[in-house]
């Protein structure tokens, strides 16, 4: 049995949230669940293939609905992802599910052989992505994903923050003709989107404008974005919040105008700091020539403290608190060098 | 198709691979030697797929696992007229379609192979796919002796007696060598029969040479609810005679010498072989 999971927010950030009006939905990988269901059973070209994994991808109910749509090979992550490519391959809207450690780890051979190289219609869903799995330890944590699979060619990768987006995230997936990867966690999300949004693969959404400082930040670190924005707003700063749900192709656009339109920036991500989200955000802004103060904020090249996701959060700064601070001390980067 | 005919096909294939590798450079001769008597079977025989029938859900699929033995299938491949054989002449060279393992840049290839230990569980997929719909099409994979030590294979061989997948064929290109040495000293796959076979598998072992016994076995109806494996005993670099069982052959490239030498004892099997017609 696990100790119970600490609050992902503290009683400040939480006062935030009500301030704001955030309504609480489910997680994301219950929405992934529930939309792929209902996309599945409109077309039956979706399969969706696991691992010993239907149970920890709430694929319960899609299996028993749907079960000429699940295939299931046991724990093996390799077979898993060549099965997905065959499928695909032979007209089928193959998903692949299974944590995000396993899968991009163990099988990247073959996502990137089997899916990518060959360029088949399959989508790699990493469940319980980052660090989800908390004080299961590092075997379990995915902090390597996005930077070994930005370097693949042929795959767009989502990274959803909230329920819409991964919604829209699973629906763009199913539309896809290439391979997709989406990775997402399971603790319940904020809503952070109204109605109106609009969600458009490689199109970043900017949740709260800002001409002071930037956070660009992807998945699950979004809302503490947010959450930061508000503190700043209360202390008379203006701060932009992207969410940069689509890692890659990169909105670079997005990128330029906040590095062009703020005084520094901070980035966030459920990731290592090395060749995530951060790292493809200031090689956009250094190639463009836009230099203005940047903090990645991730996970550090180090052994991850033990914990919960919230411990593990907390502990490294993905927090109103931390993500504030890193705001200031760059505007004070920033001031320094004028 | 006569037997002859198909006979004549099997050196005229090694004939113009070697000729491929020796102008390029670069190739996987030895292996390429030891199957292309397969895909001869295979494509001249069995399966039913063509340039015409490419984009058609219900022709036959191969995909080479062991994609290093790729120069054997792009020769078949050009005979089966996917695209003129002239085209090989840039086989490996810069921008050229044509690169030192299956790539589906290239037409009639189905997947891009090449790391081992792939084929089998893509098979697993595409067979279901099959199953699914209701096809009649088979799937057919070629695997080597070395890759059988890549774990992947196993887990596939698995999945594809639980799906009892009676529509999948998987050939092992069974000449026992690898790119160190033989199988048995590198790490052993026997018995390779008994394993497939307490995998859930239907096991037949035919000559990898013999292009009736291939058909035969190829051809055979299969067992309902089985895949199977058809371990197909073969010679590496078979058809010349120095490069037989001749572990260096894996990637060796003829000299202009030697190239001439395998040529001229080609020739020599086809000359042979026509004084018999």
């Amino acid at each position: 049995m696990s100790a119970p999971a600490p609050s992902m927010f503290s009683p400040a950030a939480q006062a935030m949230i009500a301030k704001l009006g955030l309504n609480k939905g489910r997680a994301n990988l219950e929405e992934f669940a529930a939309t792929l269901q209902e996309l599945a059973e409109r077309d039956h070209h979706i399969i969706a293939v696991t691992s010993d994994s239907r149970g920890s991808g709430k694929l319960g109910p899609f299996g028993k609905a749907l079960p000429q749509q699940i295939v299931e090979v046991g724990i093996a992550e390799q077979n898993l992802v060549g099965i997905a490519a065959g499928l695909a391959a032979a007209g089928k809207k193959s998903f692949g599910v299974s944590p995000a450690c396993f899968l991009t780890a163990r099988a990247l051979e073959q996502i990137k052989n089997d899916i990518c190289y060959s360029d088949v219609p399959a989508t790699v869903v990493g469940i319980s992505a980052g660090v989800s799995y908390g004080a299961l330890g590092s075997t379990h944590h995915s902090l390597h994903d996005l930077a070994a699979l930005r370097a693949i060619v042929n795959i767009t990768i989502l990274v959803p923050a909230d329920n819409f987006e991964t919604r829209e995230a699973i629906r763009a997936a199913a539309a896809s003709e290439h391979p997709v990867y989406v990775r997402f966690g399971k603790a319940a999300m904020y809503d952070l989107h109204g109605s109106n949004t609009r969600f458009e693969v490689g199109k970043a959404i900017t949740l709260r404008e800002g001409t002071d400082v930037a956070f660009i930040a992807t998945g699950e670190t979004v809302i503490h974005c947010l959450l930061a924005a508000e503190k700043l707003a209360e202390e008379g700063l203006s701060a932009r919040v992207v969410s940069m749900h689509t890692v890659k192709p990169l909105d670079e656009q997005a990128i330029l105008a906040a590095g062009r339109d703020c005084r520094a920036l901070v980035t966030a991500e459920e990731h290592s700091v090395h060749g995530g989200l951060g790292e493809a955000c200031a090689a956009v802004l250094m190639q463009a020539g836009v230099t203005v103060p940047l903090k990645i904020v991730g996970i550090p090249d180090e052994d991850t403290v033990t914990g919960s996701q919230a411990d593990i959060f907390r502990h490294y700064g993905l927090s109103m608190e931390g993500l504030s601070q890193a705001a200031l001390e760059q505007l004070k980067r920033a001031e320094s060098l004028v | 198709m006569t037997d002859q005919q198909l006979q004549l096909k099997s050196i005229q294939y090694r004939q113009k691979l070697l000729r491929y590798i020796t102008e390029a450079g670069a190739g996987h001769t030895g292996g390429s030697l030891s199957c292309v008597d397969i895909l001869n079977v295979l494509y001249n025989r069995v399966m039913n797929v063509s340039p015409e029938n490419f984009d058609h859900p219900d022709r036959d699929r191969y995909i080479q696992s062991k994609g290093h033995s790729v120069e054997a299938l792009y020769v078949v491949l050009a005979d089966k007229g996917f695209y003129p054989e002239a085209e090989l002449k840039t086989l490996c060279q810069y921008q050229s379609p044509f690169v030192g393992h299956p790539t589906r840049k290239v037409p009639g290839i189905e997947m891009n192979t090449g790391a081992l230990g792939h084929g089998l569980p893509i098979c697993v997929g595409l067979a279901l796919a099959g199953k699914m719909d209701n096809a009649q099409h088979r799937v057919f994979t070629l695997l080597g002796d070395g890759e059988l030590a890549e774990g992947s294979n196993w887990e596939a061989a698995m999945s594809a007696a639980h799906y009892k997948l009676e529509n999948l064929t998987a050939i092992l290109d069974h000449n026992t060598l690898q790119i160190t040495g033989h199988t048995r000293d590198v790490c052993s796959n026997e018995p390779v029969d008994e394993k497939f076979a307490s995998f859930g598998w239907h096991v037949v072992s035919v000559d990898g040479h013999d292009l009736t016994a291939l058909t035969k076995v190829l051809t055979a109806k299969p067992i309902p609810g089985k895949p199977t494996m058809v371990i197909a005993n073969t010679v590496k670099g078979r058809g010349v005679s120095f490069m037989e069982n001749v572990v260096s052959w894996h990637h060796g490239v003829p000299s202009p010498e030697q190239y001439e030498a395998a040529q001229a004892e080609l020739i020599q099997k086809q000359s042979a072989l026509s004084e018999v017609r």
